[in-house]
């Protein structure tokens, strides 16, 4: 089928069968390579996109599913200034190692702070739950959300 | 070191065409330089005419940070901050970019990036150094004493310049033999809390490219259709239903039958593809055992006498001493099969060029592994094979398998196609779980014999489990009168001076297929070991602290020094035997790779309804910390690593076949599992030793010995949420 896909605020016609998850539109299809594939049943986190500014896994979003929603991928969450935010306090901290699942947590974590602009340690543990790290860079994932934090209070 | 052989044949075209000062080695090891690409060597450093310094780095970059230390070195030498030098990988040539640990053999593994690299790359730096200010000397007419390198300017006197200015002169000169390499109290970068790691930005923004990121022009997804255990065989295949999928493109049998190959337009098609896939197996010949058989076998092994007697010891001595003892401490243990479960699931893409030559694009962590097979497969001549280095998402070990497993089944996916089209292999997290290379599992039986002043009389260790290295070509390399020292690495060999240590071995026979996994053998017996040490203690009524350096009291030995530093600044740290109410300590302490960590895991609540893990604090030596925070960011790492798995993972088989699926039955350590870890280094002037892998081995046995102080819990067998302990 086709369809058409608002994503990072552009307008994209793309073909692909009902059922077929928005991670593998996004990667196979717009080659926008940083939402990434890390398990394929919404455990890991790795794929997160912003779907109406709400975090959710794109491998478990249909495409069929998300035709009329806007669509941010990492690429473009920089552009707002939670995500940018988000992004200084990565570097700032160096709080990736292998990176792959970076892209997820950063997205996770804008997701946080766009609902709650101070949150607690237990409520970011809450929140991340879901966002794994086999490299457990889990410490400054905390960090770096509590650091974004300051930023954007600032 | 000899100085290279002249160049002037090129150097006049080089010089035209905008000079590019290289410094690298030959194959013999000797320093050289060139002024051009055209060069006969591969560099360390390549410096542009533009004055673009870039650092080849050898070692792939997983996370653990070659790509910001090895660059750290050669800016350091030649006198430049990090912001100016870029770094790209090293392709593959096993007689310049090979580990030096290794021999004429490329890869990263063993903790050794650093170590190998410490002397090369500040050589390579100095090399550079030394030839730009020696062409600042002749256009400068000053004396080289008067000169140096800051910040990227040149600078004598009231003269200075950026280093470009002298990079056309510079590429004509000769490699200095043996430059001078900076002394510590020089160092601005090596040990420097606020260098940044050189991978951030791009990780964090989604532009960092791994392998799993490569489109190539035309290129097909493959995947492989596996037999669900390991050993069976492809006799065919029906694709009807295959065909129904959009995108399916085709069907094969790999030329070794070990699966089908499953090729299609793009990633979902193949997924859906495979799964509608029906194939004919032989199983005749596939592993049919469940795991709790293969811990019989082991434990079976444990009871009987060992084969190898690893340390030479007079077992019936030792056995003996024990029997006589005032006290004896015996326990039993077990460690399940393991996966590594790499983030960025395993892939590479392969291509033929139109030349014939094959290029692999790769988050290679051995190259030359990958590089020797495809010259079989191929039949190519290693010239023709390039592979393409890209970053990895994580590997644990994974990524370095003796066979190139997941290349060459690349390879045979790409070999039975008209090679007209790029193909990209792609695993899935199933694949990953269930058709993976694991930890070994194995068995440890210790008998601990006391005096009655609480001291240690004889300490008789059994072993059995699968042995990693036989049978690879590691083998001759790692395997010494029958003994894998990767089965017992860490116990006689341990800077413990335990008395009457003897030390026996069995293999036992194939499950599945094995691999080293973060920390290797120390995985299981730093575990061992540190428990036991902990009991041992207990019975003696000893403090765990007091105890374990009652056997690092050799203060002439520098090995029971630095491990018994660690320990005291760990327990220091965590303010031992002072936790605050209703939370309980635990300690351990391991060298591996050359590196002393301790650990002090600090707990709350209880194992019926759930434990929950209040702090971590680290201590380690690891030599010069070349980057302080990538050294904090490997403990944090290797801590989290290790006590995830020993909370909550195995890998079991039923009939042959791996139980779990996914993360959802292999579930990874979550942000809430550990609340904060510290971590400190001891200040040293030692050469660089391993940082990835060290972390792990004391922090399980740390949380053991904290769980058992709390409720007198010990847990022998993993993991210890099947063994009587729950986690908050």
């Amino acid at each position: 089928m086709s369809l058409t896909l608002k994503l990072n605020g552009k307008t994209h016609e793309v073909d692909a069968e009902a059922g077929t998850p928005l991670l593998w539109v996004i990667r196979d299809e717009l080659k926008l390579t940083g939402t990434k594939f890390g398990c394929g049943v919404a455990s890991c986190g790795a794929c997160t996109v912003h779907m109406n500014g709400e975090p959710v896994r794109s491998c478990q979003t249909y495409i069929e599913d998300v035709e009329d929603a806007e669509i941010t991928t990492i690429e473009a969450v920089g552009e707002d200034r939670i995500g940018a935010a988000v992004q200084q306090a990565w570097v700032e901290l160096d709080v990736v190692q292998c990176g792959y699942c970076q892209s997820g947590q950063v997205m996770s974590a804008v997701g946080l702070l766009s609902e709650n602009p101070k949150p607690s340690v237990e409520e970011i543990d809450d929140y991340m739950s879901g966002n794994a790290c086999r490299c457990a860079t889990y410490q400054r994932i905390r960090a770096g959300i509590q650091r974004a934090s300051v930023i954007l209070e600032a | 070191m000899t100085i290279n052989t002249s160049r002037r044949g090129f150097l006049k075209g080089a010089a035209a065409a905008g000079a590019v000062l290289l410094v690298g080695t030959r194959p013999d090891g000797a320093l050289a330089a060139a002024s051009s690409e055209t060069a006969k060597f591969n560099p360390f450093v390549k410096i542009d005419a533009d004055g673009t310094v870039t650092a080849i780095v050898k070692h792939f970059e997983k996370g653990q940070g070659p790509a910001t230390g090895l660059p750290t070195l050669i800016a350091e030498e030649i006198g430049l901050t990090m912001d100016q030098i870029e770094y790209e990988f090293a392709p593959s040539d096993p007689n310049v970019y090979n580990n030096l640990l290794f021999g004429p053999f490329q890869g990263t593994g063993g903790s050794t990036a650093m170590a190998n690299s410490w002397m090369q790359y500040r050589q390579a730096g100095a090399a550079a150094r030394e030839m730009l200010i020696n062409a600042a000397a002749q256009s400068w007419g000053v004396d080289v004493s008067g000169i140096s390198i800051q910040e990227g300017i040149v600078k004598a006197g009231d003269k200075s310049a950026p280093i470009a200015e002298f990079v056309a002169a510079a590429s004509q000169l000769e490699a200095p033999a043996e430059p001078r390499l900076k002394d510590p109290s020089e160092f601005r970068l090596i040990g420097n809390n606020t260098v940044r790691r050189k991978d951030s930005a791009i990780k964090g923004n989604g532009q960092a490219m791994y392998a799993m990121d490569v489109h190539l022009p035309n290129q097909m997804v493959a995947m492989i259709k596996r037999p669900e255990s390991k050993g069976g065989i492809a006799l065919g295949f029906d694709d009807s239903a295959s065909k129904e999928v959009k995108g399916y493109i085709n069907a094969a049998v790999l030329p070794n039958q070990a699966g089908v190959a499953v090729y299609a337009e793009n990633t979902w098609a193949a997924i859906q593809a495979r799964e509608a896939l029906e194939v004919e197996w032989d199983m005749s010949g596939a592993e049919t055992r469940d795991s709790d058989q293969i811990k019989a076998e082991i434990m079976a092994a444990l009871d009987a006498a060992p084969t190898y007697n690893v340390n030479k010891a007079d077992f019936a001595a030792v056995s003996a001493a024990i029997e006589g003892a005032d006290k004896v401490i015996e326990k039993t243990f077990y460690f399940p099969l393991l996966a590594h479960a790499p983030m960025e699931p395993l892939n590479c893409t392969i291509e033929q060029t139109a030349d014939g030559d094959i290029v692999l694009h790769d988050g290679a962590q051995m190259p030359t592994g990958p590089h020797m097979a495809y010259q079989q497969i191929f039949q190519l001549p290693p010239e023709k094979i390039h592979i393409k280095t890209m970053l990895a998402g994580g590997s644990f070990g994974r990524r370095a398998t003796p066979d190139a497993d997941y290349q060459v089944e690349a390879a045979l996916a790409f070999v039975v196609t008209d090679r007209s089209r790029p193909v990209k292999l792609v695993w899935t997290r199933e694949d990953d779980i269930r058709s993976g290379y694991y930890r070994p599992a194995f068995g440890h039986k210790v008998r601990v014999g006391l005096d009655t002043q609480g001291g240690i009389l004889g300490w008789q260790h059994q072993v059995a489990g699968q042995s990693i290295m036989k049978g690879t070509a590691f083998e001759a390399f790692a395997v010494h009168d029958g003994v894998d020292h990767s089965s017992i690495e860490g116990i006689a060999d341990s800077p413990y001076n335990i008395p009457g240590m003897a030390l026996g071995l069995t293999d036992t026979p194939k499950a599945t297929s094995v691999l080293w996994w973060r920390s290797v053998g120390h995985t299981h017996t730093a575990y061992t070991m540190e428990t036991m040490m902990d009991l041992v203690a207990e019975a003696a009524g000893r403090d765990p602290v007091e105890f374990r350096l009652s056997y690092l009291s050799d203060t002439s030995n520098p090995d029971q020094q630095r491990k018994a530093a660690v320990l005291k600044l760990a327990a220091e740290k965590a303010g031992w035997g002072n936790a605050p109410e209703g939370r309980s300590q635990g300690i351990a302490v391991h060298k591996s790779f050359g590196s002393y960590a301790a650990e002090v895991v600090e707990v709350s609540g209880d194992p019926e309804t759930g434990i929950k893990i209040e702090r971590v604090t680290c201590a380690v030596d690891c030599g010069i910390a070349v980057n302080p925070d990538v050294v904090r960011a490997q403990m944090e790492g290797g801590i989290g690593y290790g006590i995830g798995h020993v909370m909550r993972d195995q890998i079991t088989l039923t009939s042959g076949a791996v139980d779990q699926y996914n993360f959802p039955d292999y579930e990874p350590l979550r942000i809430g599992d550990i609340a904060a870890i510290d971590v400190h280094i001891v200040p040293s002037a030692e050469a660089p030793t391993g940082v990835g892998e060290p972390g792990t081995p004391p922090s399980a046995p740390a949380l053991a010995n904290a769980i058992n102080a709390l409720s007198g819990v010990h847990v022998a067998q993993l993991p210890m949420e099947e063994h009587g302990v729950s986690f908050a």
